[in-house]
């Protein structure tokens, strides 16, 4: 109702608001409340069959000095991702999003209260394989890494902007397969600098093992920055 | 364009948290063109997500602002269509200054 006289014209009311204000809010405590407890906490995305399952499997498998670790994994069905990561020695929690393509900060609020991942330690949350929809969608993470397979083309990062603009990391994975394609690692690299100026992809198998030690790397710095009083331990 | 379902259904919600008790005739999107939101999936989804909802039936209007960005290497300021940022100076320095926003201007009730 028209809010000077009272007829039934229609009354224009200025909202202003941001579309995912709620999803960034909800968000933003997430972050304080990892932030608050010392929990690195990373956002691995991809497309379907990156091999973000098998990165994260080994991961847990090298204890490589990153304390406990713990997985929310994110699938439209099935527990079969959190099975792996459970025999691998971690504990999960699975999240299905049914006909949802992303996981959002509602359901990472869920995941955190649930999973409840101990002080001090390294949460990772395996999105729904998708490089779309995950991108827009923060969950309150502490970084964003993102997994593309050589199979994949170099051309990825140019045809998917929004998620290579946001990745804190880029593993490029499945270099053993390298001598049996013909992809030009040399044009990914470029097409990653073009989307994110700086965005230097590390160079990994997770099923050989070759360059994992940059990706414990980073997880260890990023994590000791979170935490100074690790690097007093 | 799965995702658009989930901003429809995020924009439904909103409204009806701010206009509660109001029938919604109209509503004002504003969708840059680097927000990753394609306007036409907003349109198809938003019917499906007002179904049911004071919104149900409402007139979508969608205005769909340019993306410009700053060159940190050249100064210089200019208008994209993609998040593809190259200066036409070369360089991929380059920040965003609009056309990432996606925001409810406004609601027309009755």
């Amino acid at each position: 109702m028209c809010g000077t006289c009272g007829c039934s014209a229609p009354t224009t009311i200025t909202l202003e608001q941001r579309v995912l204000e709620k999803n960034d809010l909800l968000a933003a405590r997430n972050r304080a409340w990892l932030a608050g407890r010392h929990i690195f906490a990373v956002n691995v995305m991809s497309s379907p069959g990156s091999g973000k399952t098998t990165l994260l499997e080994r991961t847990v498998r090298a204890m490589v000095g990153l304390g406990p670790v713990s997985v929310i994994e994110g699938d439209q069905e099935t527990a079969l991702d959190s099975w792996r990561l459970r025999a691998a020695g971690c504990r999960t929690l699975q999240i299905n999003t049914g006909a949802g393509c992303h996981l959002d900060a509602t359901m990472m609020a869920e995941g955190l209260r649930e999973l409840d991942p101990p002080e001090g330690s390294v949460l990772f949350v395996e999105n729904v394989g998708n490089l779309v929809c995950p991108a827009l969608f923060d969950l309150g993470e502490s970084a964003r890494a993102v997994v593309v397979s050589v199979t994949e083309g170099a051309d990825k990062p140019l045809k998917y902007p929004h998620m290579f603009r946001g990745a804190d990391l880029l593993l490029l994975n499945k270099v053993d397969l390298l001598p049996y394609l013909d992809v030009d690692v040399a044009a990914f690299e470029r097409a990653a600098a073009a989307v994110r100026p700086g965005l230097v992809p590390l160079a990994v198998s997770a099923t050989r093992g070759d360059g994992l030690e940059d990706w414990y790397a980073w997880l260890r710095a990023r994590q000791d920055r979170r935490d100074p009083q690790r690097l007093a331990r | 364009m799965v995702h658009e379902l989930a901003i429809a259904e995020s924009i439904v919600e909103a409204i009806g948290e701010r206009c509660a008790g109001s029938r919604v005739v109209r509503v004002r999107l504003s969708v840059g063109r680097l927000s990753g939101v394609v306007p036409d999936a907003i349109r198809f989804c938003f019917d499906l997500a007002a179904a049911g909802t004071p919104v149900d039936g409402a007139t979508l209007d969608i205005e769909e602002p340019d993306g410009w960005a700053r060159c940190r290497s050249c100064g210089d300021e200019y208008r994209v269509d993609d998040l593809i940022l190259l200066c036409p100076c070369g360089s991929a320095d380059v920040e965003v200054l609009r056309g990432e926003s996606l925001t409810i201007r406004s609601v027309e009730v009755t």
